[in-house]
């Protein structure tokens, strides 16, 4: 199975990714994930190769990512996605810019098949309301020539995320569906806020890997 | 919808721009601040604003010139190299007491150098933005909120002394994402600039915006006026945030992401009953000379940690004079220090002391 991450830059793609990899590897799945983000300079999954491989994903990444070097390229290695029978989890990069270069295999992709999973956050400011964030997933569409086929809620204030962040946000994420015309999958939620959270919505529990130096100890 | 967005460094720092009534932006494109020109040329013809993406940085800063001159409020923005490239526009802004904003989202240098994360123009925003004898304002935010504060405040403190101002950022500034309070567009008041060359139909004499002068006693009659504003700026508008700095025996002083991470280590130090404590610069010119001093009595030590070979210790030195020993910490080339690196050089202080 082939499953394309894409969503606006900040909606929170990469942490969802690297979360979604994690979690498929551990059902015992072998999974890859393939790094996309060729426009953001930092904060790329790349940069958590370390988690990943540890944990038997597979990565690749772009040619000089989390280099010095600014020449976003993707390696050869990338056609592997083709040729597997690994699950495989592409991180698309931001925003239709990012996913331009996913239009390039959009044929393979779709004589492979795929589901394509757009992810939104209703607390950045160009997908903060339901007619907004379609207008974001279509012209990522536009742009890389496939259909999303579900919308995840990744509504969040990284540090400053509690329950009422997430529950506020429910109603958006079944706005922006319903507009999309997809069924929304799940919310993605810190694990710590979890028994905080209704019971009769779905829920996709995740950690943080995403951010800087300083948010990983204690700032 | 909560009063609280989530927003990239870069981003912010641009809606922050136009909600100081900045409506005209002049770029080139540059990583790592590339968001920004973007958001800009998204946003500004919605407002009725000009969004130019310029032949080159110097172009860029030229046009700046000219909009300010013509008495509306104007920002460029670049990384590293771009602002050298601009060097010859700030100086000829300084020398025509022009108020800009110049946003320098930093890189690692000399040269192309790379695209991650740096502090190593702090020489060049203090003491070097181009030739002759000026100063700019410098202003150095370390959260996502401080890019959106401190743009407004540079566009206020540079049309009330009209002169330059630098936002002084660095790639991680500008790439991360942190929740912020936006201004509202409505609380951008631009002062009025009688000094502006625009279009009067001839009911005054002309103003002349100019850095050209013929005689050198008017010359350095000029410069000697501005030195005096320069002087009321030392006095007046110094900024910083001071972090348990009360009982501590080893004063950190750092700016932007490196206070961040220095922070950080600061709170590690003090549950291994380390007293270490935080000077954090706001403004870099004029730099908060007062509140170094305030602490020389009680530190036992400063340790000054910057992405970069040394830069910002040597205004430390300066104003520490010997009194104390003053340490340097620091990664450059985009290499970022981390906290446990900075608590290292903490505990091998407390070791000397």
């Amino acid at each position: 199975m082939l499953t394309i991450v894409c969503g606006h830059y900040g909606s929170g793609k990469t942490n969802f990714a690297i979360n979604y990899a994690l979690d498929k590897a551990k059902e015992g799945k072998r999974v890859m994930l393939a790094d996309m983000d060729i426009v953001n300079p930092y904060f790329t999954s790349s940069e958590y190769s370390g988690i990943l491989i540890s944990n038997g994903v597979k990565i690749i990444s772009p040619t000089f990512a989390t280099t010095n070097v600014d020449v976003p390229s993707l390696p050869a290695s990338f056609h592997s996605i083709f040729e597997t029978n690994d699950e495989v989890v592409i991180d698309a990069g931001g925003d239709d810019v990012g996913a331009t270069a996913l239009g390039r295999f959009s044929k393979k992709v779709k004589e492979k098949g795929y589901e394509m999973l757009y992810v939104t956050n209703m607390y950045r400011p160009f997908t903060s309301n339901a007619d907004d964030s379609v207008e974001m997933l279509r012209s990522i569409e536009r742009t890389c020539g496939l259909k999303a086929t579900a919308v995840v809620n990744n509504s969040h204030l990284k540090g400053l995320t509690n329950a009422s962040t997430i529950i506020d946000s429910l109603e958006y994420a079944k706005d922006v569906a319903r507009s999309a015309g997809l069924p929304l999958l799940f919310s993605v939620v810190p694990r710590s806020l979890i028994d905080q959270l209704p019971k009769d919505e779905y829920f996709y529990q995740a950690d943080v890997y995403v951010g800087t130096i300083w948010e990983k100890g204690e700032d | 919808m909560s009063e609280k967005v989530l927003m990239k460094g870069n981003e912010a720092l641009a809606e922050a721009a136009i909600a100081a009534g900045c409506k005209h932006f002049f770029g080139y494109p540059i990583t790592p601040q590339n968001e920004l020109t973007a958001h800009m040329s998204k946003r500004l013809p919605k407002i009725g604003g000009t969004y130019l993406q310029a032949e080159s940085e110097v172009a860029a800063i030229n046009m700046v010139l000219g909009a300010s001159a013509a008495g509306v409020r104007a920002m460029t923005s670049s990384s590293s190299p771009g602002i050298s490239l601009k060097s010859e526009g700030l100086s000829y802004l300084a020398g025509s007491d022009l108020p800009a904003v110049i946003v320098n989202v930093q890189r690692a240098g000399p040269g192309l150098g790379g695209i991650q994360p740096s502090q190593a123009d702090y020489w060049q925003a203090t003491r070097a933005a181009g030739h002759g004898d000026f100063k700019l304002l410098v202003f150095a935010p370390s959260t996502v909120q401080e890019m959106v504060d401190l743009t407004g405040d540079a566009f206020a403190l540079g049309d009330k002394y009209r002169m330059p101002a630098i936002m002084l950022s660095d790639g991680i500034l500008g790439q991360m994402m942190e929740p912020v309070v936006m201004p509202k567009d409505s609380i951008a008041r631009i002062p009025e600039r009688p000094w502006a060359a625009c279009g009067h139909g001839d009911k005054r004499e002309h103003n002349v915006i100019n850095s050209l002068y013929i005689e050198p006693p008017v010359l350095e009659a000029v410069i000697k006026a501005r030195f005096e504003k320069y002087r009321l700026i030392e006095e007046k508008e110094q900024r910083c945030e001071e972090y348990l700095t009360d009982d501590a025996d080893i004063v950190i002083v750092a700016y932007g992401a490196s206070a961040r991470i220095s922070r950080s280590a600061v709170n590690a130090a003090r549950k291994e009953g380390i007293k270490a404590g935080l000077i954090r610069p706001i403004t870099l010119w004029p730099f908060p000379t007062k509140a170094i001093i305030s602490r020389i009595g009680n530190a036992k030590t400063f340790l000054c940690v910057e992405m970069s070979m040394g830069q910002m210790v040597d205004d430390v030195r300066l104003i520490v004079n010997g009194k104390r020993d003053v340490r340097f910490f620091g990664r450059t080339g985009g290499m970022v220090p981390t906290p446990a690196e900075v608590l290292g050089e903490l505990k091998k202080i407390k070791g000397g002391i």
